[in-house]
C-alpha cells in the first residue's frame, strides 16, 4: 500500500531505531511529548517504545478531541437532543464517552435516536431525507475537523436547509499547548508535533515554542518511520543545542498550513472568549463557535442549554494524564474501576486516548518473561 | 439435598449493541447470565457448537441467527450466510453438517421477489455445502417490528473420525495456522451499507469450509488440537479466547497474517484493526508442531486453501493473553473487541 508500507520498512525501522540510541546521550532523560492523540495511538499499535532507549521517555499530550470535552458539554448535547425530538448524529468516536446518564449510544438503546456519521456532511445529508425532523450534528475535533463542519454550515446555508444544527465543541491546539508550558508540574524537553492539525494550521504558528520556550519541535506523521525520524530530527537539534520547528510531515504539511481550509473556518466561525478543557479547566481563547452569520444553525442559540457543569470523579486523574504529569497506569482507577469496556474518563474510549491506546496495546505486556523474538 | 443456586454474575442494566458484537460484552453476557442459568455448573468453555452423546452415538449440534444489514453484499447475502455459517460452526467443531432447520422471521411488507432470492441462495449454499434441509418454521411480525427478514439456522453433522478438539489440549510450540486473508467479510458488509462513500474491490469471503477442515483433518488428525471460524469479534477475539481457556499466551506474527490490500487500505482509513474485523469464509486452527508442516500443504493443496498460511505460535507467556510482533521487534497486545465497530454484520 501506498504512503504506509514505505513508512513500515524494517530495515529502515531499525536503522533509525539504531541512530537515535546513538544521539540519546546516556547520561541524560529526555522527556518528548506527543501533542496528538493519532501519535500516542501509532506508539502503542506499533510497539514503538520498544525500540527507544530507556532514557527517552514520550509523554503524551492533550491531543485527542474526545478525551479533552468535559462530561457537561456531553450532557448539554443529550439533553438538547432529547427534550426537542431531535436527531442527535455524532463521530463514532463520540458514541461511548460516558454522560452523567449513560453515553449516547446508552441512549439510543433506550430509544434516543442517536446516530454515527463520518462526516458532517452525512449530518446534512439526514437532515435534507427528514424534512420533518430537526437534526443537530455535535461537533468535536481541533483544526483537522473544524473545516469540514464549516464547509457543511455553508452548504447548509447556500441550500437553505434549516432543520439541520452544530452544538460546536471545536477547540483549537495552540493555546492547550500553551497551557502545558504554563503548568507549573511541566517538564518537557521538546515535543513531536500534532500531524493532522498542521495540515490545516502549518508549522510556522509552533515557532513562539522554539523561539521563547526553547523547546524543539518536529511536525509527524503517524507511522513508525514518522515518529523515529521526528525522534531523531529532535535529538539532533537537542545535540546542537538547537531549538526550532521541523516538518518531519512534509508529504502532507505545507509551511504555511491551508489556506482553504482557515479561510472557510474564518468565515463561519468565532473565537471563544473561554472554554472549559477536561481536566485543564478554562482556557482563555480555546475554542469555536459559530459567528452570527451562522446564528440560525447553531444549537447553542436554536435550543436552551441546560449549561451543565458536571466535575469529573474524583478519583479519576484524567487531567493529570491529559497534561503528561501522570502516565495511564498511575491512575488510580486505570484497569480496575475504569476500562475500555466501562470508561469512567473519556480517556479510556477513544482509541486516541492514552489511556485506551496504553490499555488496549500495552498494559499486559509487562506480564511477559522474555519478548518475543 | 441443597443444590448450589447458580451465580448471575451479569450486571449491565440493559442490552445494547455491544452485547451481540462477539466481544467482550458478549462473553460477559454468556458466562454471566446464560451459562450459570442454562448450562448448570459445567466447566467446559462454551463453543459455539457442542458434540453430544445420544443413545451411544456422538452428534454436534449448533445454532445461529443472521440480522445482517443489507441484506444482499458482494459476494453474498443473508440465506447464503445462515447456511455457512452453520455449516461452519459444526467444521470447526470437527464434525460434517449433515442436516439443518431453518426458521425464518419476516417483516409484513417484505418483497417476495427478496423473499425468493434469499430462499434460492440458502438452496444454492445447502447444495454446494452437500446439506439437507429437513424443516423449520416462518413467523410474520408487524411492519416495523423486523428489518426485513432476520434467519435461524439449526444444524445436526457427524463428527470427523479421529479429531479430538478442546483448546485445554493445546501446548507451548503448537502452531497456529489461517485459512486465508482476513476481514474480507466484515469490510464488504461496511462498505456495502454506503454510509461512507467509500468504494472498494472487495467481497465477502463466505463459504464452507468443511471440505479444507476435512482435508486438515486427514494430513493431521492427530495433531490437531483446536479450531475455531473467527467471525464476530474477528481474529483477536477468537484467540483471545482460545488463550483464555487454554490459559497459555498467543504470539502473532504481524508481517505473515494474509489481509488483502482493499481491506488494509479501509482499515487504515478507518482507524479499525484487522484482526478485529469478522470473516466468514475462515478458520484457524492449532496444530502440533510435529503436524504443522503437513497440516499446511494439505491446506494449501486443497481448494480454496490456497493462501492458508502461518500467523503465530502457543506459548506459556503472555497467559491468557494475545501479543502481536513486528518484524522490527515492536510488540503490542491485541484484545478482544470492546464495544461494536462494525453493527450487525452476519
Amino acid at each position: 500500500m501506498r504512503f504506509t508500507d514505505e513508512f513500515r520498512d524494517p530495515g529502515l525501522i531499525l536503522q533509525t531505531s539504531d541512530e537515535i540510541r546513538r544521539l540519546a546521550d546516556p547520561a541524560r532523560h529526555y522527556r518528548l511529548m506527543e501533542v496528538c492523540g493519532g501519535h500516542t495511538h501509532a506508539i502503542y499499535r506499533f510497539g514503538l517504545n520498544d525500540l527507544l532507549p530507556p532514557n527517552i521517555e514520550l509523554v503524551h499530550g492533550p491531543g485527542c478531541p474526545v478525551c479533552v470535552l468535559p462530561m457537561g458539554r456531553i450532557d448539554d448535547g443529550l439533553a438538547i437532543a432529547a427534550g426537542n425530538d431531535v436527531i442527535f448524529t455524532a463521530f463514532g468516536d463520540m458514541m461511548r464517552v460516558p454522560g452523567t446518564h449513560g453515553s449516547p449510544l446508552e441512549h439510543k438503546a433506550r430509544g434516543a435516536d442517536v446516530r454515527i456519521v463520518y462526516s458532517p456532511a452525512d449530518a446534512l445529508k439526514i437532515a435534507r431525507a427528514n424534512p420533518c425532523r430537526h437534526v443537530m450534528f455535535f461537533a468535536i475535533g481541533f483544526e483537522t475537523t473544524a473545516p469540514s463542519t464549516a464547509l457543511t454550515l455553508m452548504r447548509a446555508k447556500a441550500e437553505g436547509i434549516r432543520n439541520f444544527s452544530v452544538f460546536c465543541n471545536h477547540v483549537t491546539i495552540i493555546p492547550a499547548i500553551r497551557a502545558i508550558l504554563d503548568s507549573p508540574d511541566m517538564r518537557i524537553d521538546a515535543f513531536i508535533g500534532p500531524g493532522h492539525v498542521s495540515t490545516v494550521i502549518g508549522c510556522r504558528v509552533y515557532e513562539w515554542i522554539a523561539r521563547n520556550e526553547g523547546k524543539p519541535i518536529a511536525v509527524s506523521g503517524f507511522e513508525p518511520l514518522d515518529v523515529l525520524q521526528s525522534i531523531v530530527m529532535i535529538l539532533r537539534q537537542m545535540e546542537r543545542g538547537e531549538a526550532k520547528v521541523e516538518n518531519q510531515y512534509r508529504r502532507v504539511v505545507p509551511w504555511e498550513g491551508n489556506r482553504a481550509a482557515l479561510k472557510v473556518m474564518a468565515d463561519v466561525f468565532t473565537l471563544r472568549s473561554y472554554f472549559e478543557w477536561r481536566g485543564m479547566g478554562f482556557i482563555s481563547q480555546s475554542a469555536l463557535a459559530l459567528n452570527d452569520a451562522y446564528a440560525d444553525w447553531d444549537a447553542e442559540r436554536l435550543f436552551k442549554v441546560p449549561g451543565i457543569r458536571v466535575t469529573d470523579p474524583k478519583a479519576a486523574q484524567c487531567g493529570e494524564v491529559l497534561k503528561g504529569v501522570l502516565k495511564p497506569q498511575q491512575c488510580k482507577l486505570f484497569g480496575s474501576e475504569c476500562t475500555p469496556e466501562n470508561p469512567v474518563g473519556a480517556l479510556m474510549v477513544s482509541s486516541e486516548g492514552a489511556c485506551a491506546a496504553y490499555y488496549q496495546y500495552d498494559h499486559r505486556k509487562s506480564q511477559l518473561v522474555s519478548i518475543p523474538a | 439435598m441443597a443444590t448450589a443456586l447458580p451465580k448471575i454474575r451479569f450486571r449491565d442494566p440493559q442490552i445494547e449493541m455491544a452485547h451481540g458484537a462477539g466481544g467482550k460484552a458478549s462473553r460477559r453476557l454468556i458466562e454471566g447470565l446464560f451459562a450459570p442459568i442454562l448450562c448448570g455448573l459445567s466447566s467446559e468453555p462454551l463453543a459455539d457448537a457442542a458434540i453430544v452423546s445420544i443413545n451411544g452415538a456422538d452428534i454436534a449440534i449448533t445454532a445461529d441467527s443472521f440480522v445482517v444489514s443489507p441484506l444482499a453484499f458482494p459476494g453474498g447475502s443473508i440465506g447464503e450466510l445462515a447456511v455457512n455459517g452453520t455449516v461452519n460452526d459444526l467444521a470447526v467443531s470437527g464434525a460434517r453438517a449433515e442436516v439443518l432447520v431453518v426458521t425464518y422471521v419476516l417483516e409484513a411488507g417484505l418483497p417476495t421477489e427478496i423473499l425468493e432470492a434469499e430462499v434460492r441462495a440458502m438452496g444454492r449454499a445447502a447444495s454446494a455445502a452437500k446439506v439437507a434441509i429437513a424443516g423449520g418454521d416462518t413467523k410474520v411480525v408487524e411492519h416495523g417490528k423486523a428489518d426485513k427478514m432476520y434467519i435461524t439456522t439449526a444444524g445436526v453433522g457427524r463428527p470427523i473420525p479421529g479429531v479430538q478438539l478442546s483448546a485445554r489440549s493445546a501446548r507451548p510450540g503448537d502452531v497456529i495456522l489461517i485459512s486465508g486473508p482476513i476481514g474480507d467479510h466484515g469490510i464488504t458488509i461496511l462498505l456495502a451499507r454506503g454510509d461512507l462513500d467509500l468504494e472498494a474491490d472487495i467481497c465477502s469471503d463466505t463459504r464452507p469450509v468443511i471440505d479444507l477442515v476435512e482435508a486438515l483433518a486427514k494430513a493431521a488428525a492427530p495433531g490437531l488440537r483446536w479450531m475455531r471460524d473467527p467471525t464476530r469479534g474477528g481474529v483477536a477475539t477468537t484467540l483471545n479466547e482460545f488463550a483464555r481457556d487454554c490459559a497459555l499466551g498467543v504470539c502473532l506474527f504481524e508481517d505473515r497474517i494474509p489481509v488483502h490490500d482493499a481491506v488494509r487500505g479501509a482499515c487504515e482509513l478507518l482507524g479499525l484493526d484487522p484482526l478485529h474485523i469478522a470473516n466468514e469464509g475462515q478458520f484457524l486452527a492449532v496444530v502440533a508442531p510435529e503436524y504443522a508442516d503437513a497440516a499446511l500443504e494439505a491446506l494449501q493443496s486443497a481448494p480454496g486453501g490456497r493462501h492458508a498460511c502461518r500467523i503465530g505460535e502457543v506459548r506459556e507467556q503472555p497467559a491468557r493473553s494475545v501479543l502481536a510482533s513486528t518484524p522490527y521487534g515492536g510488540t503490542r497486545i491485541v484484545d478482544m473487541l470492546v464495544g461494536d465497530p462494525l453493527p450487525r454484520i452476519c
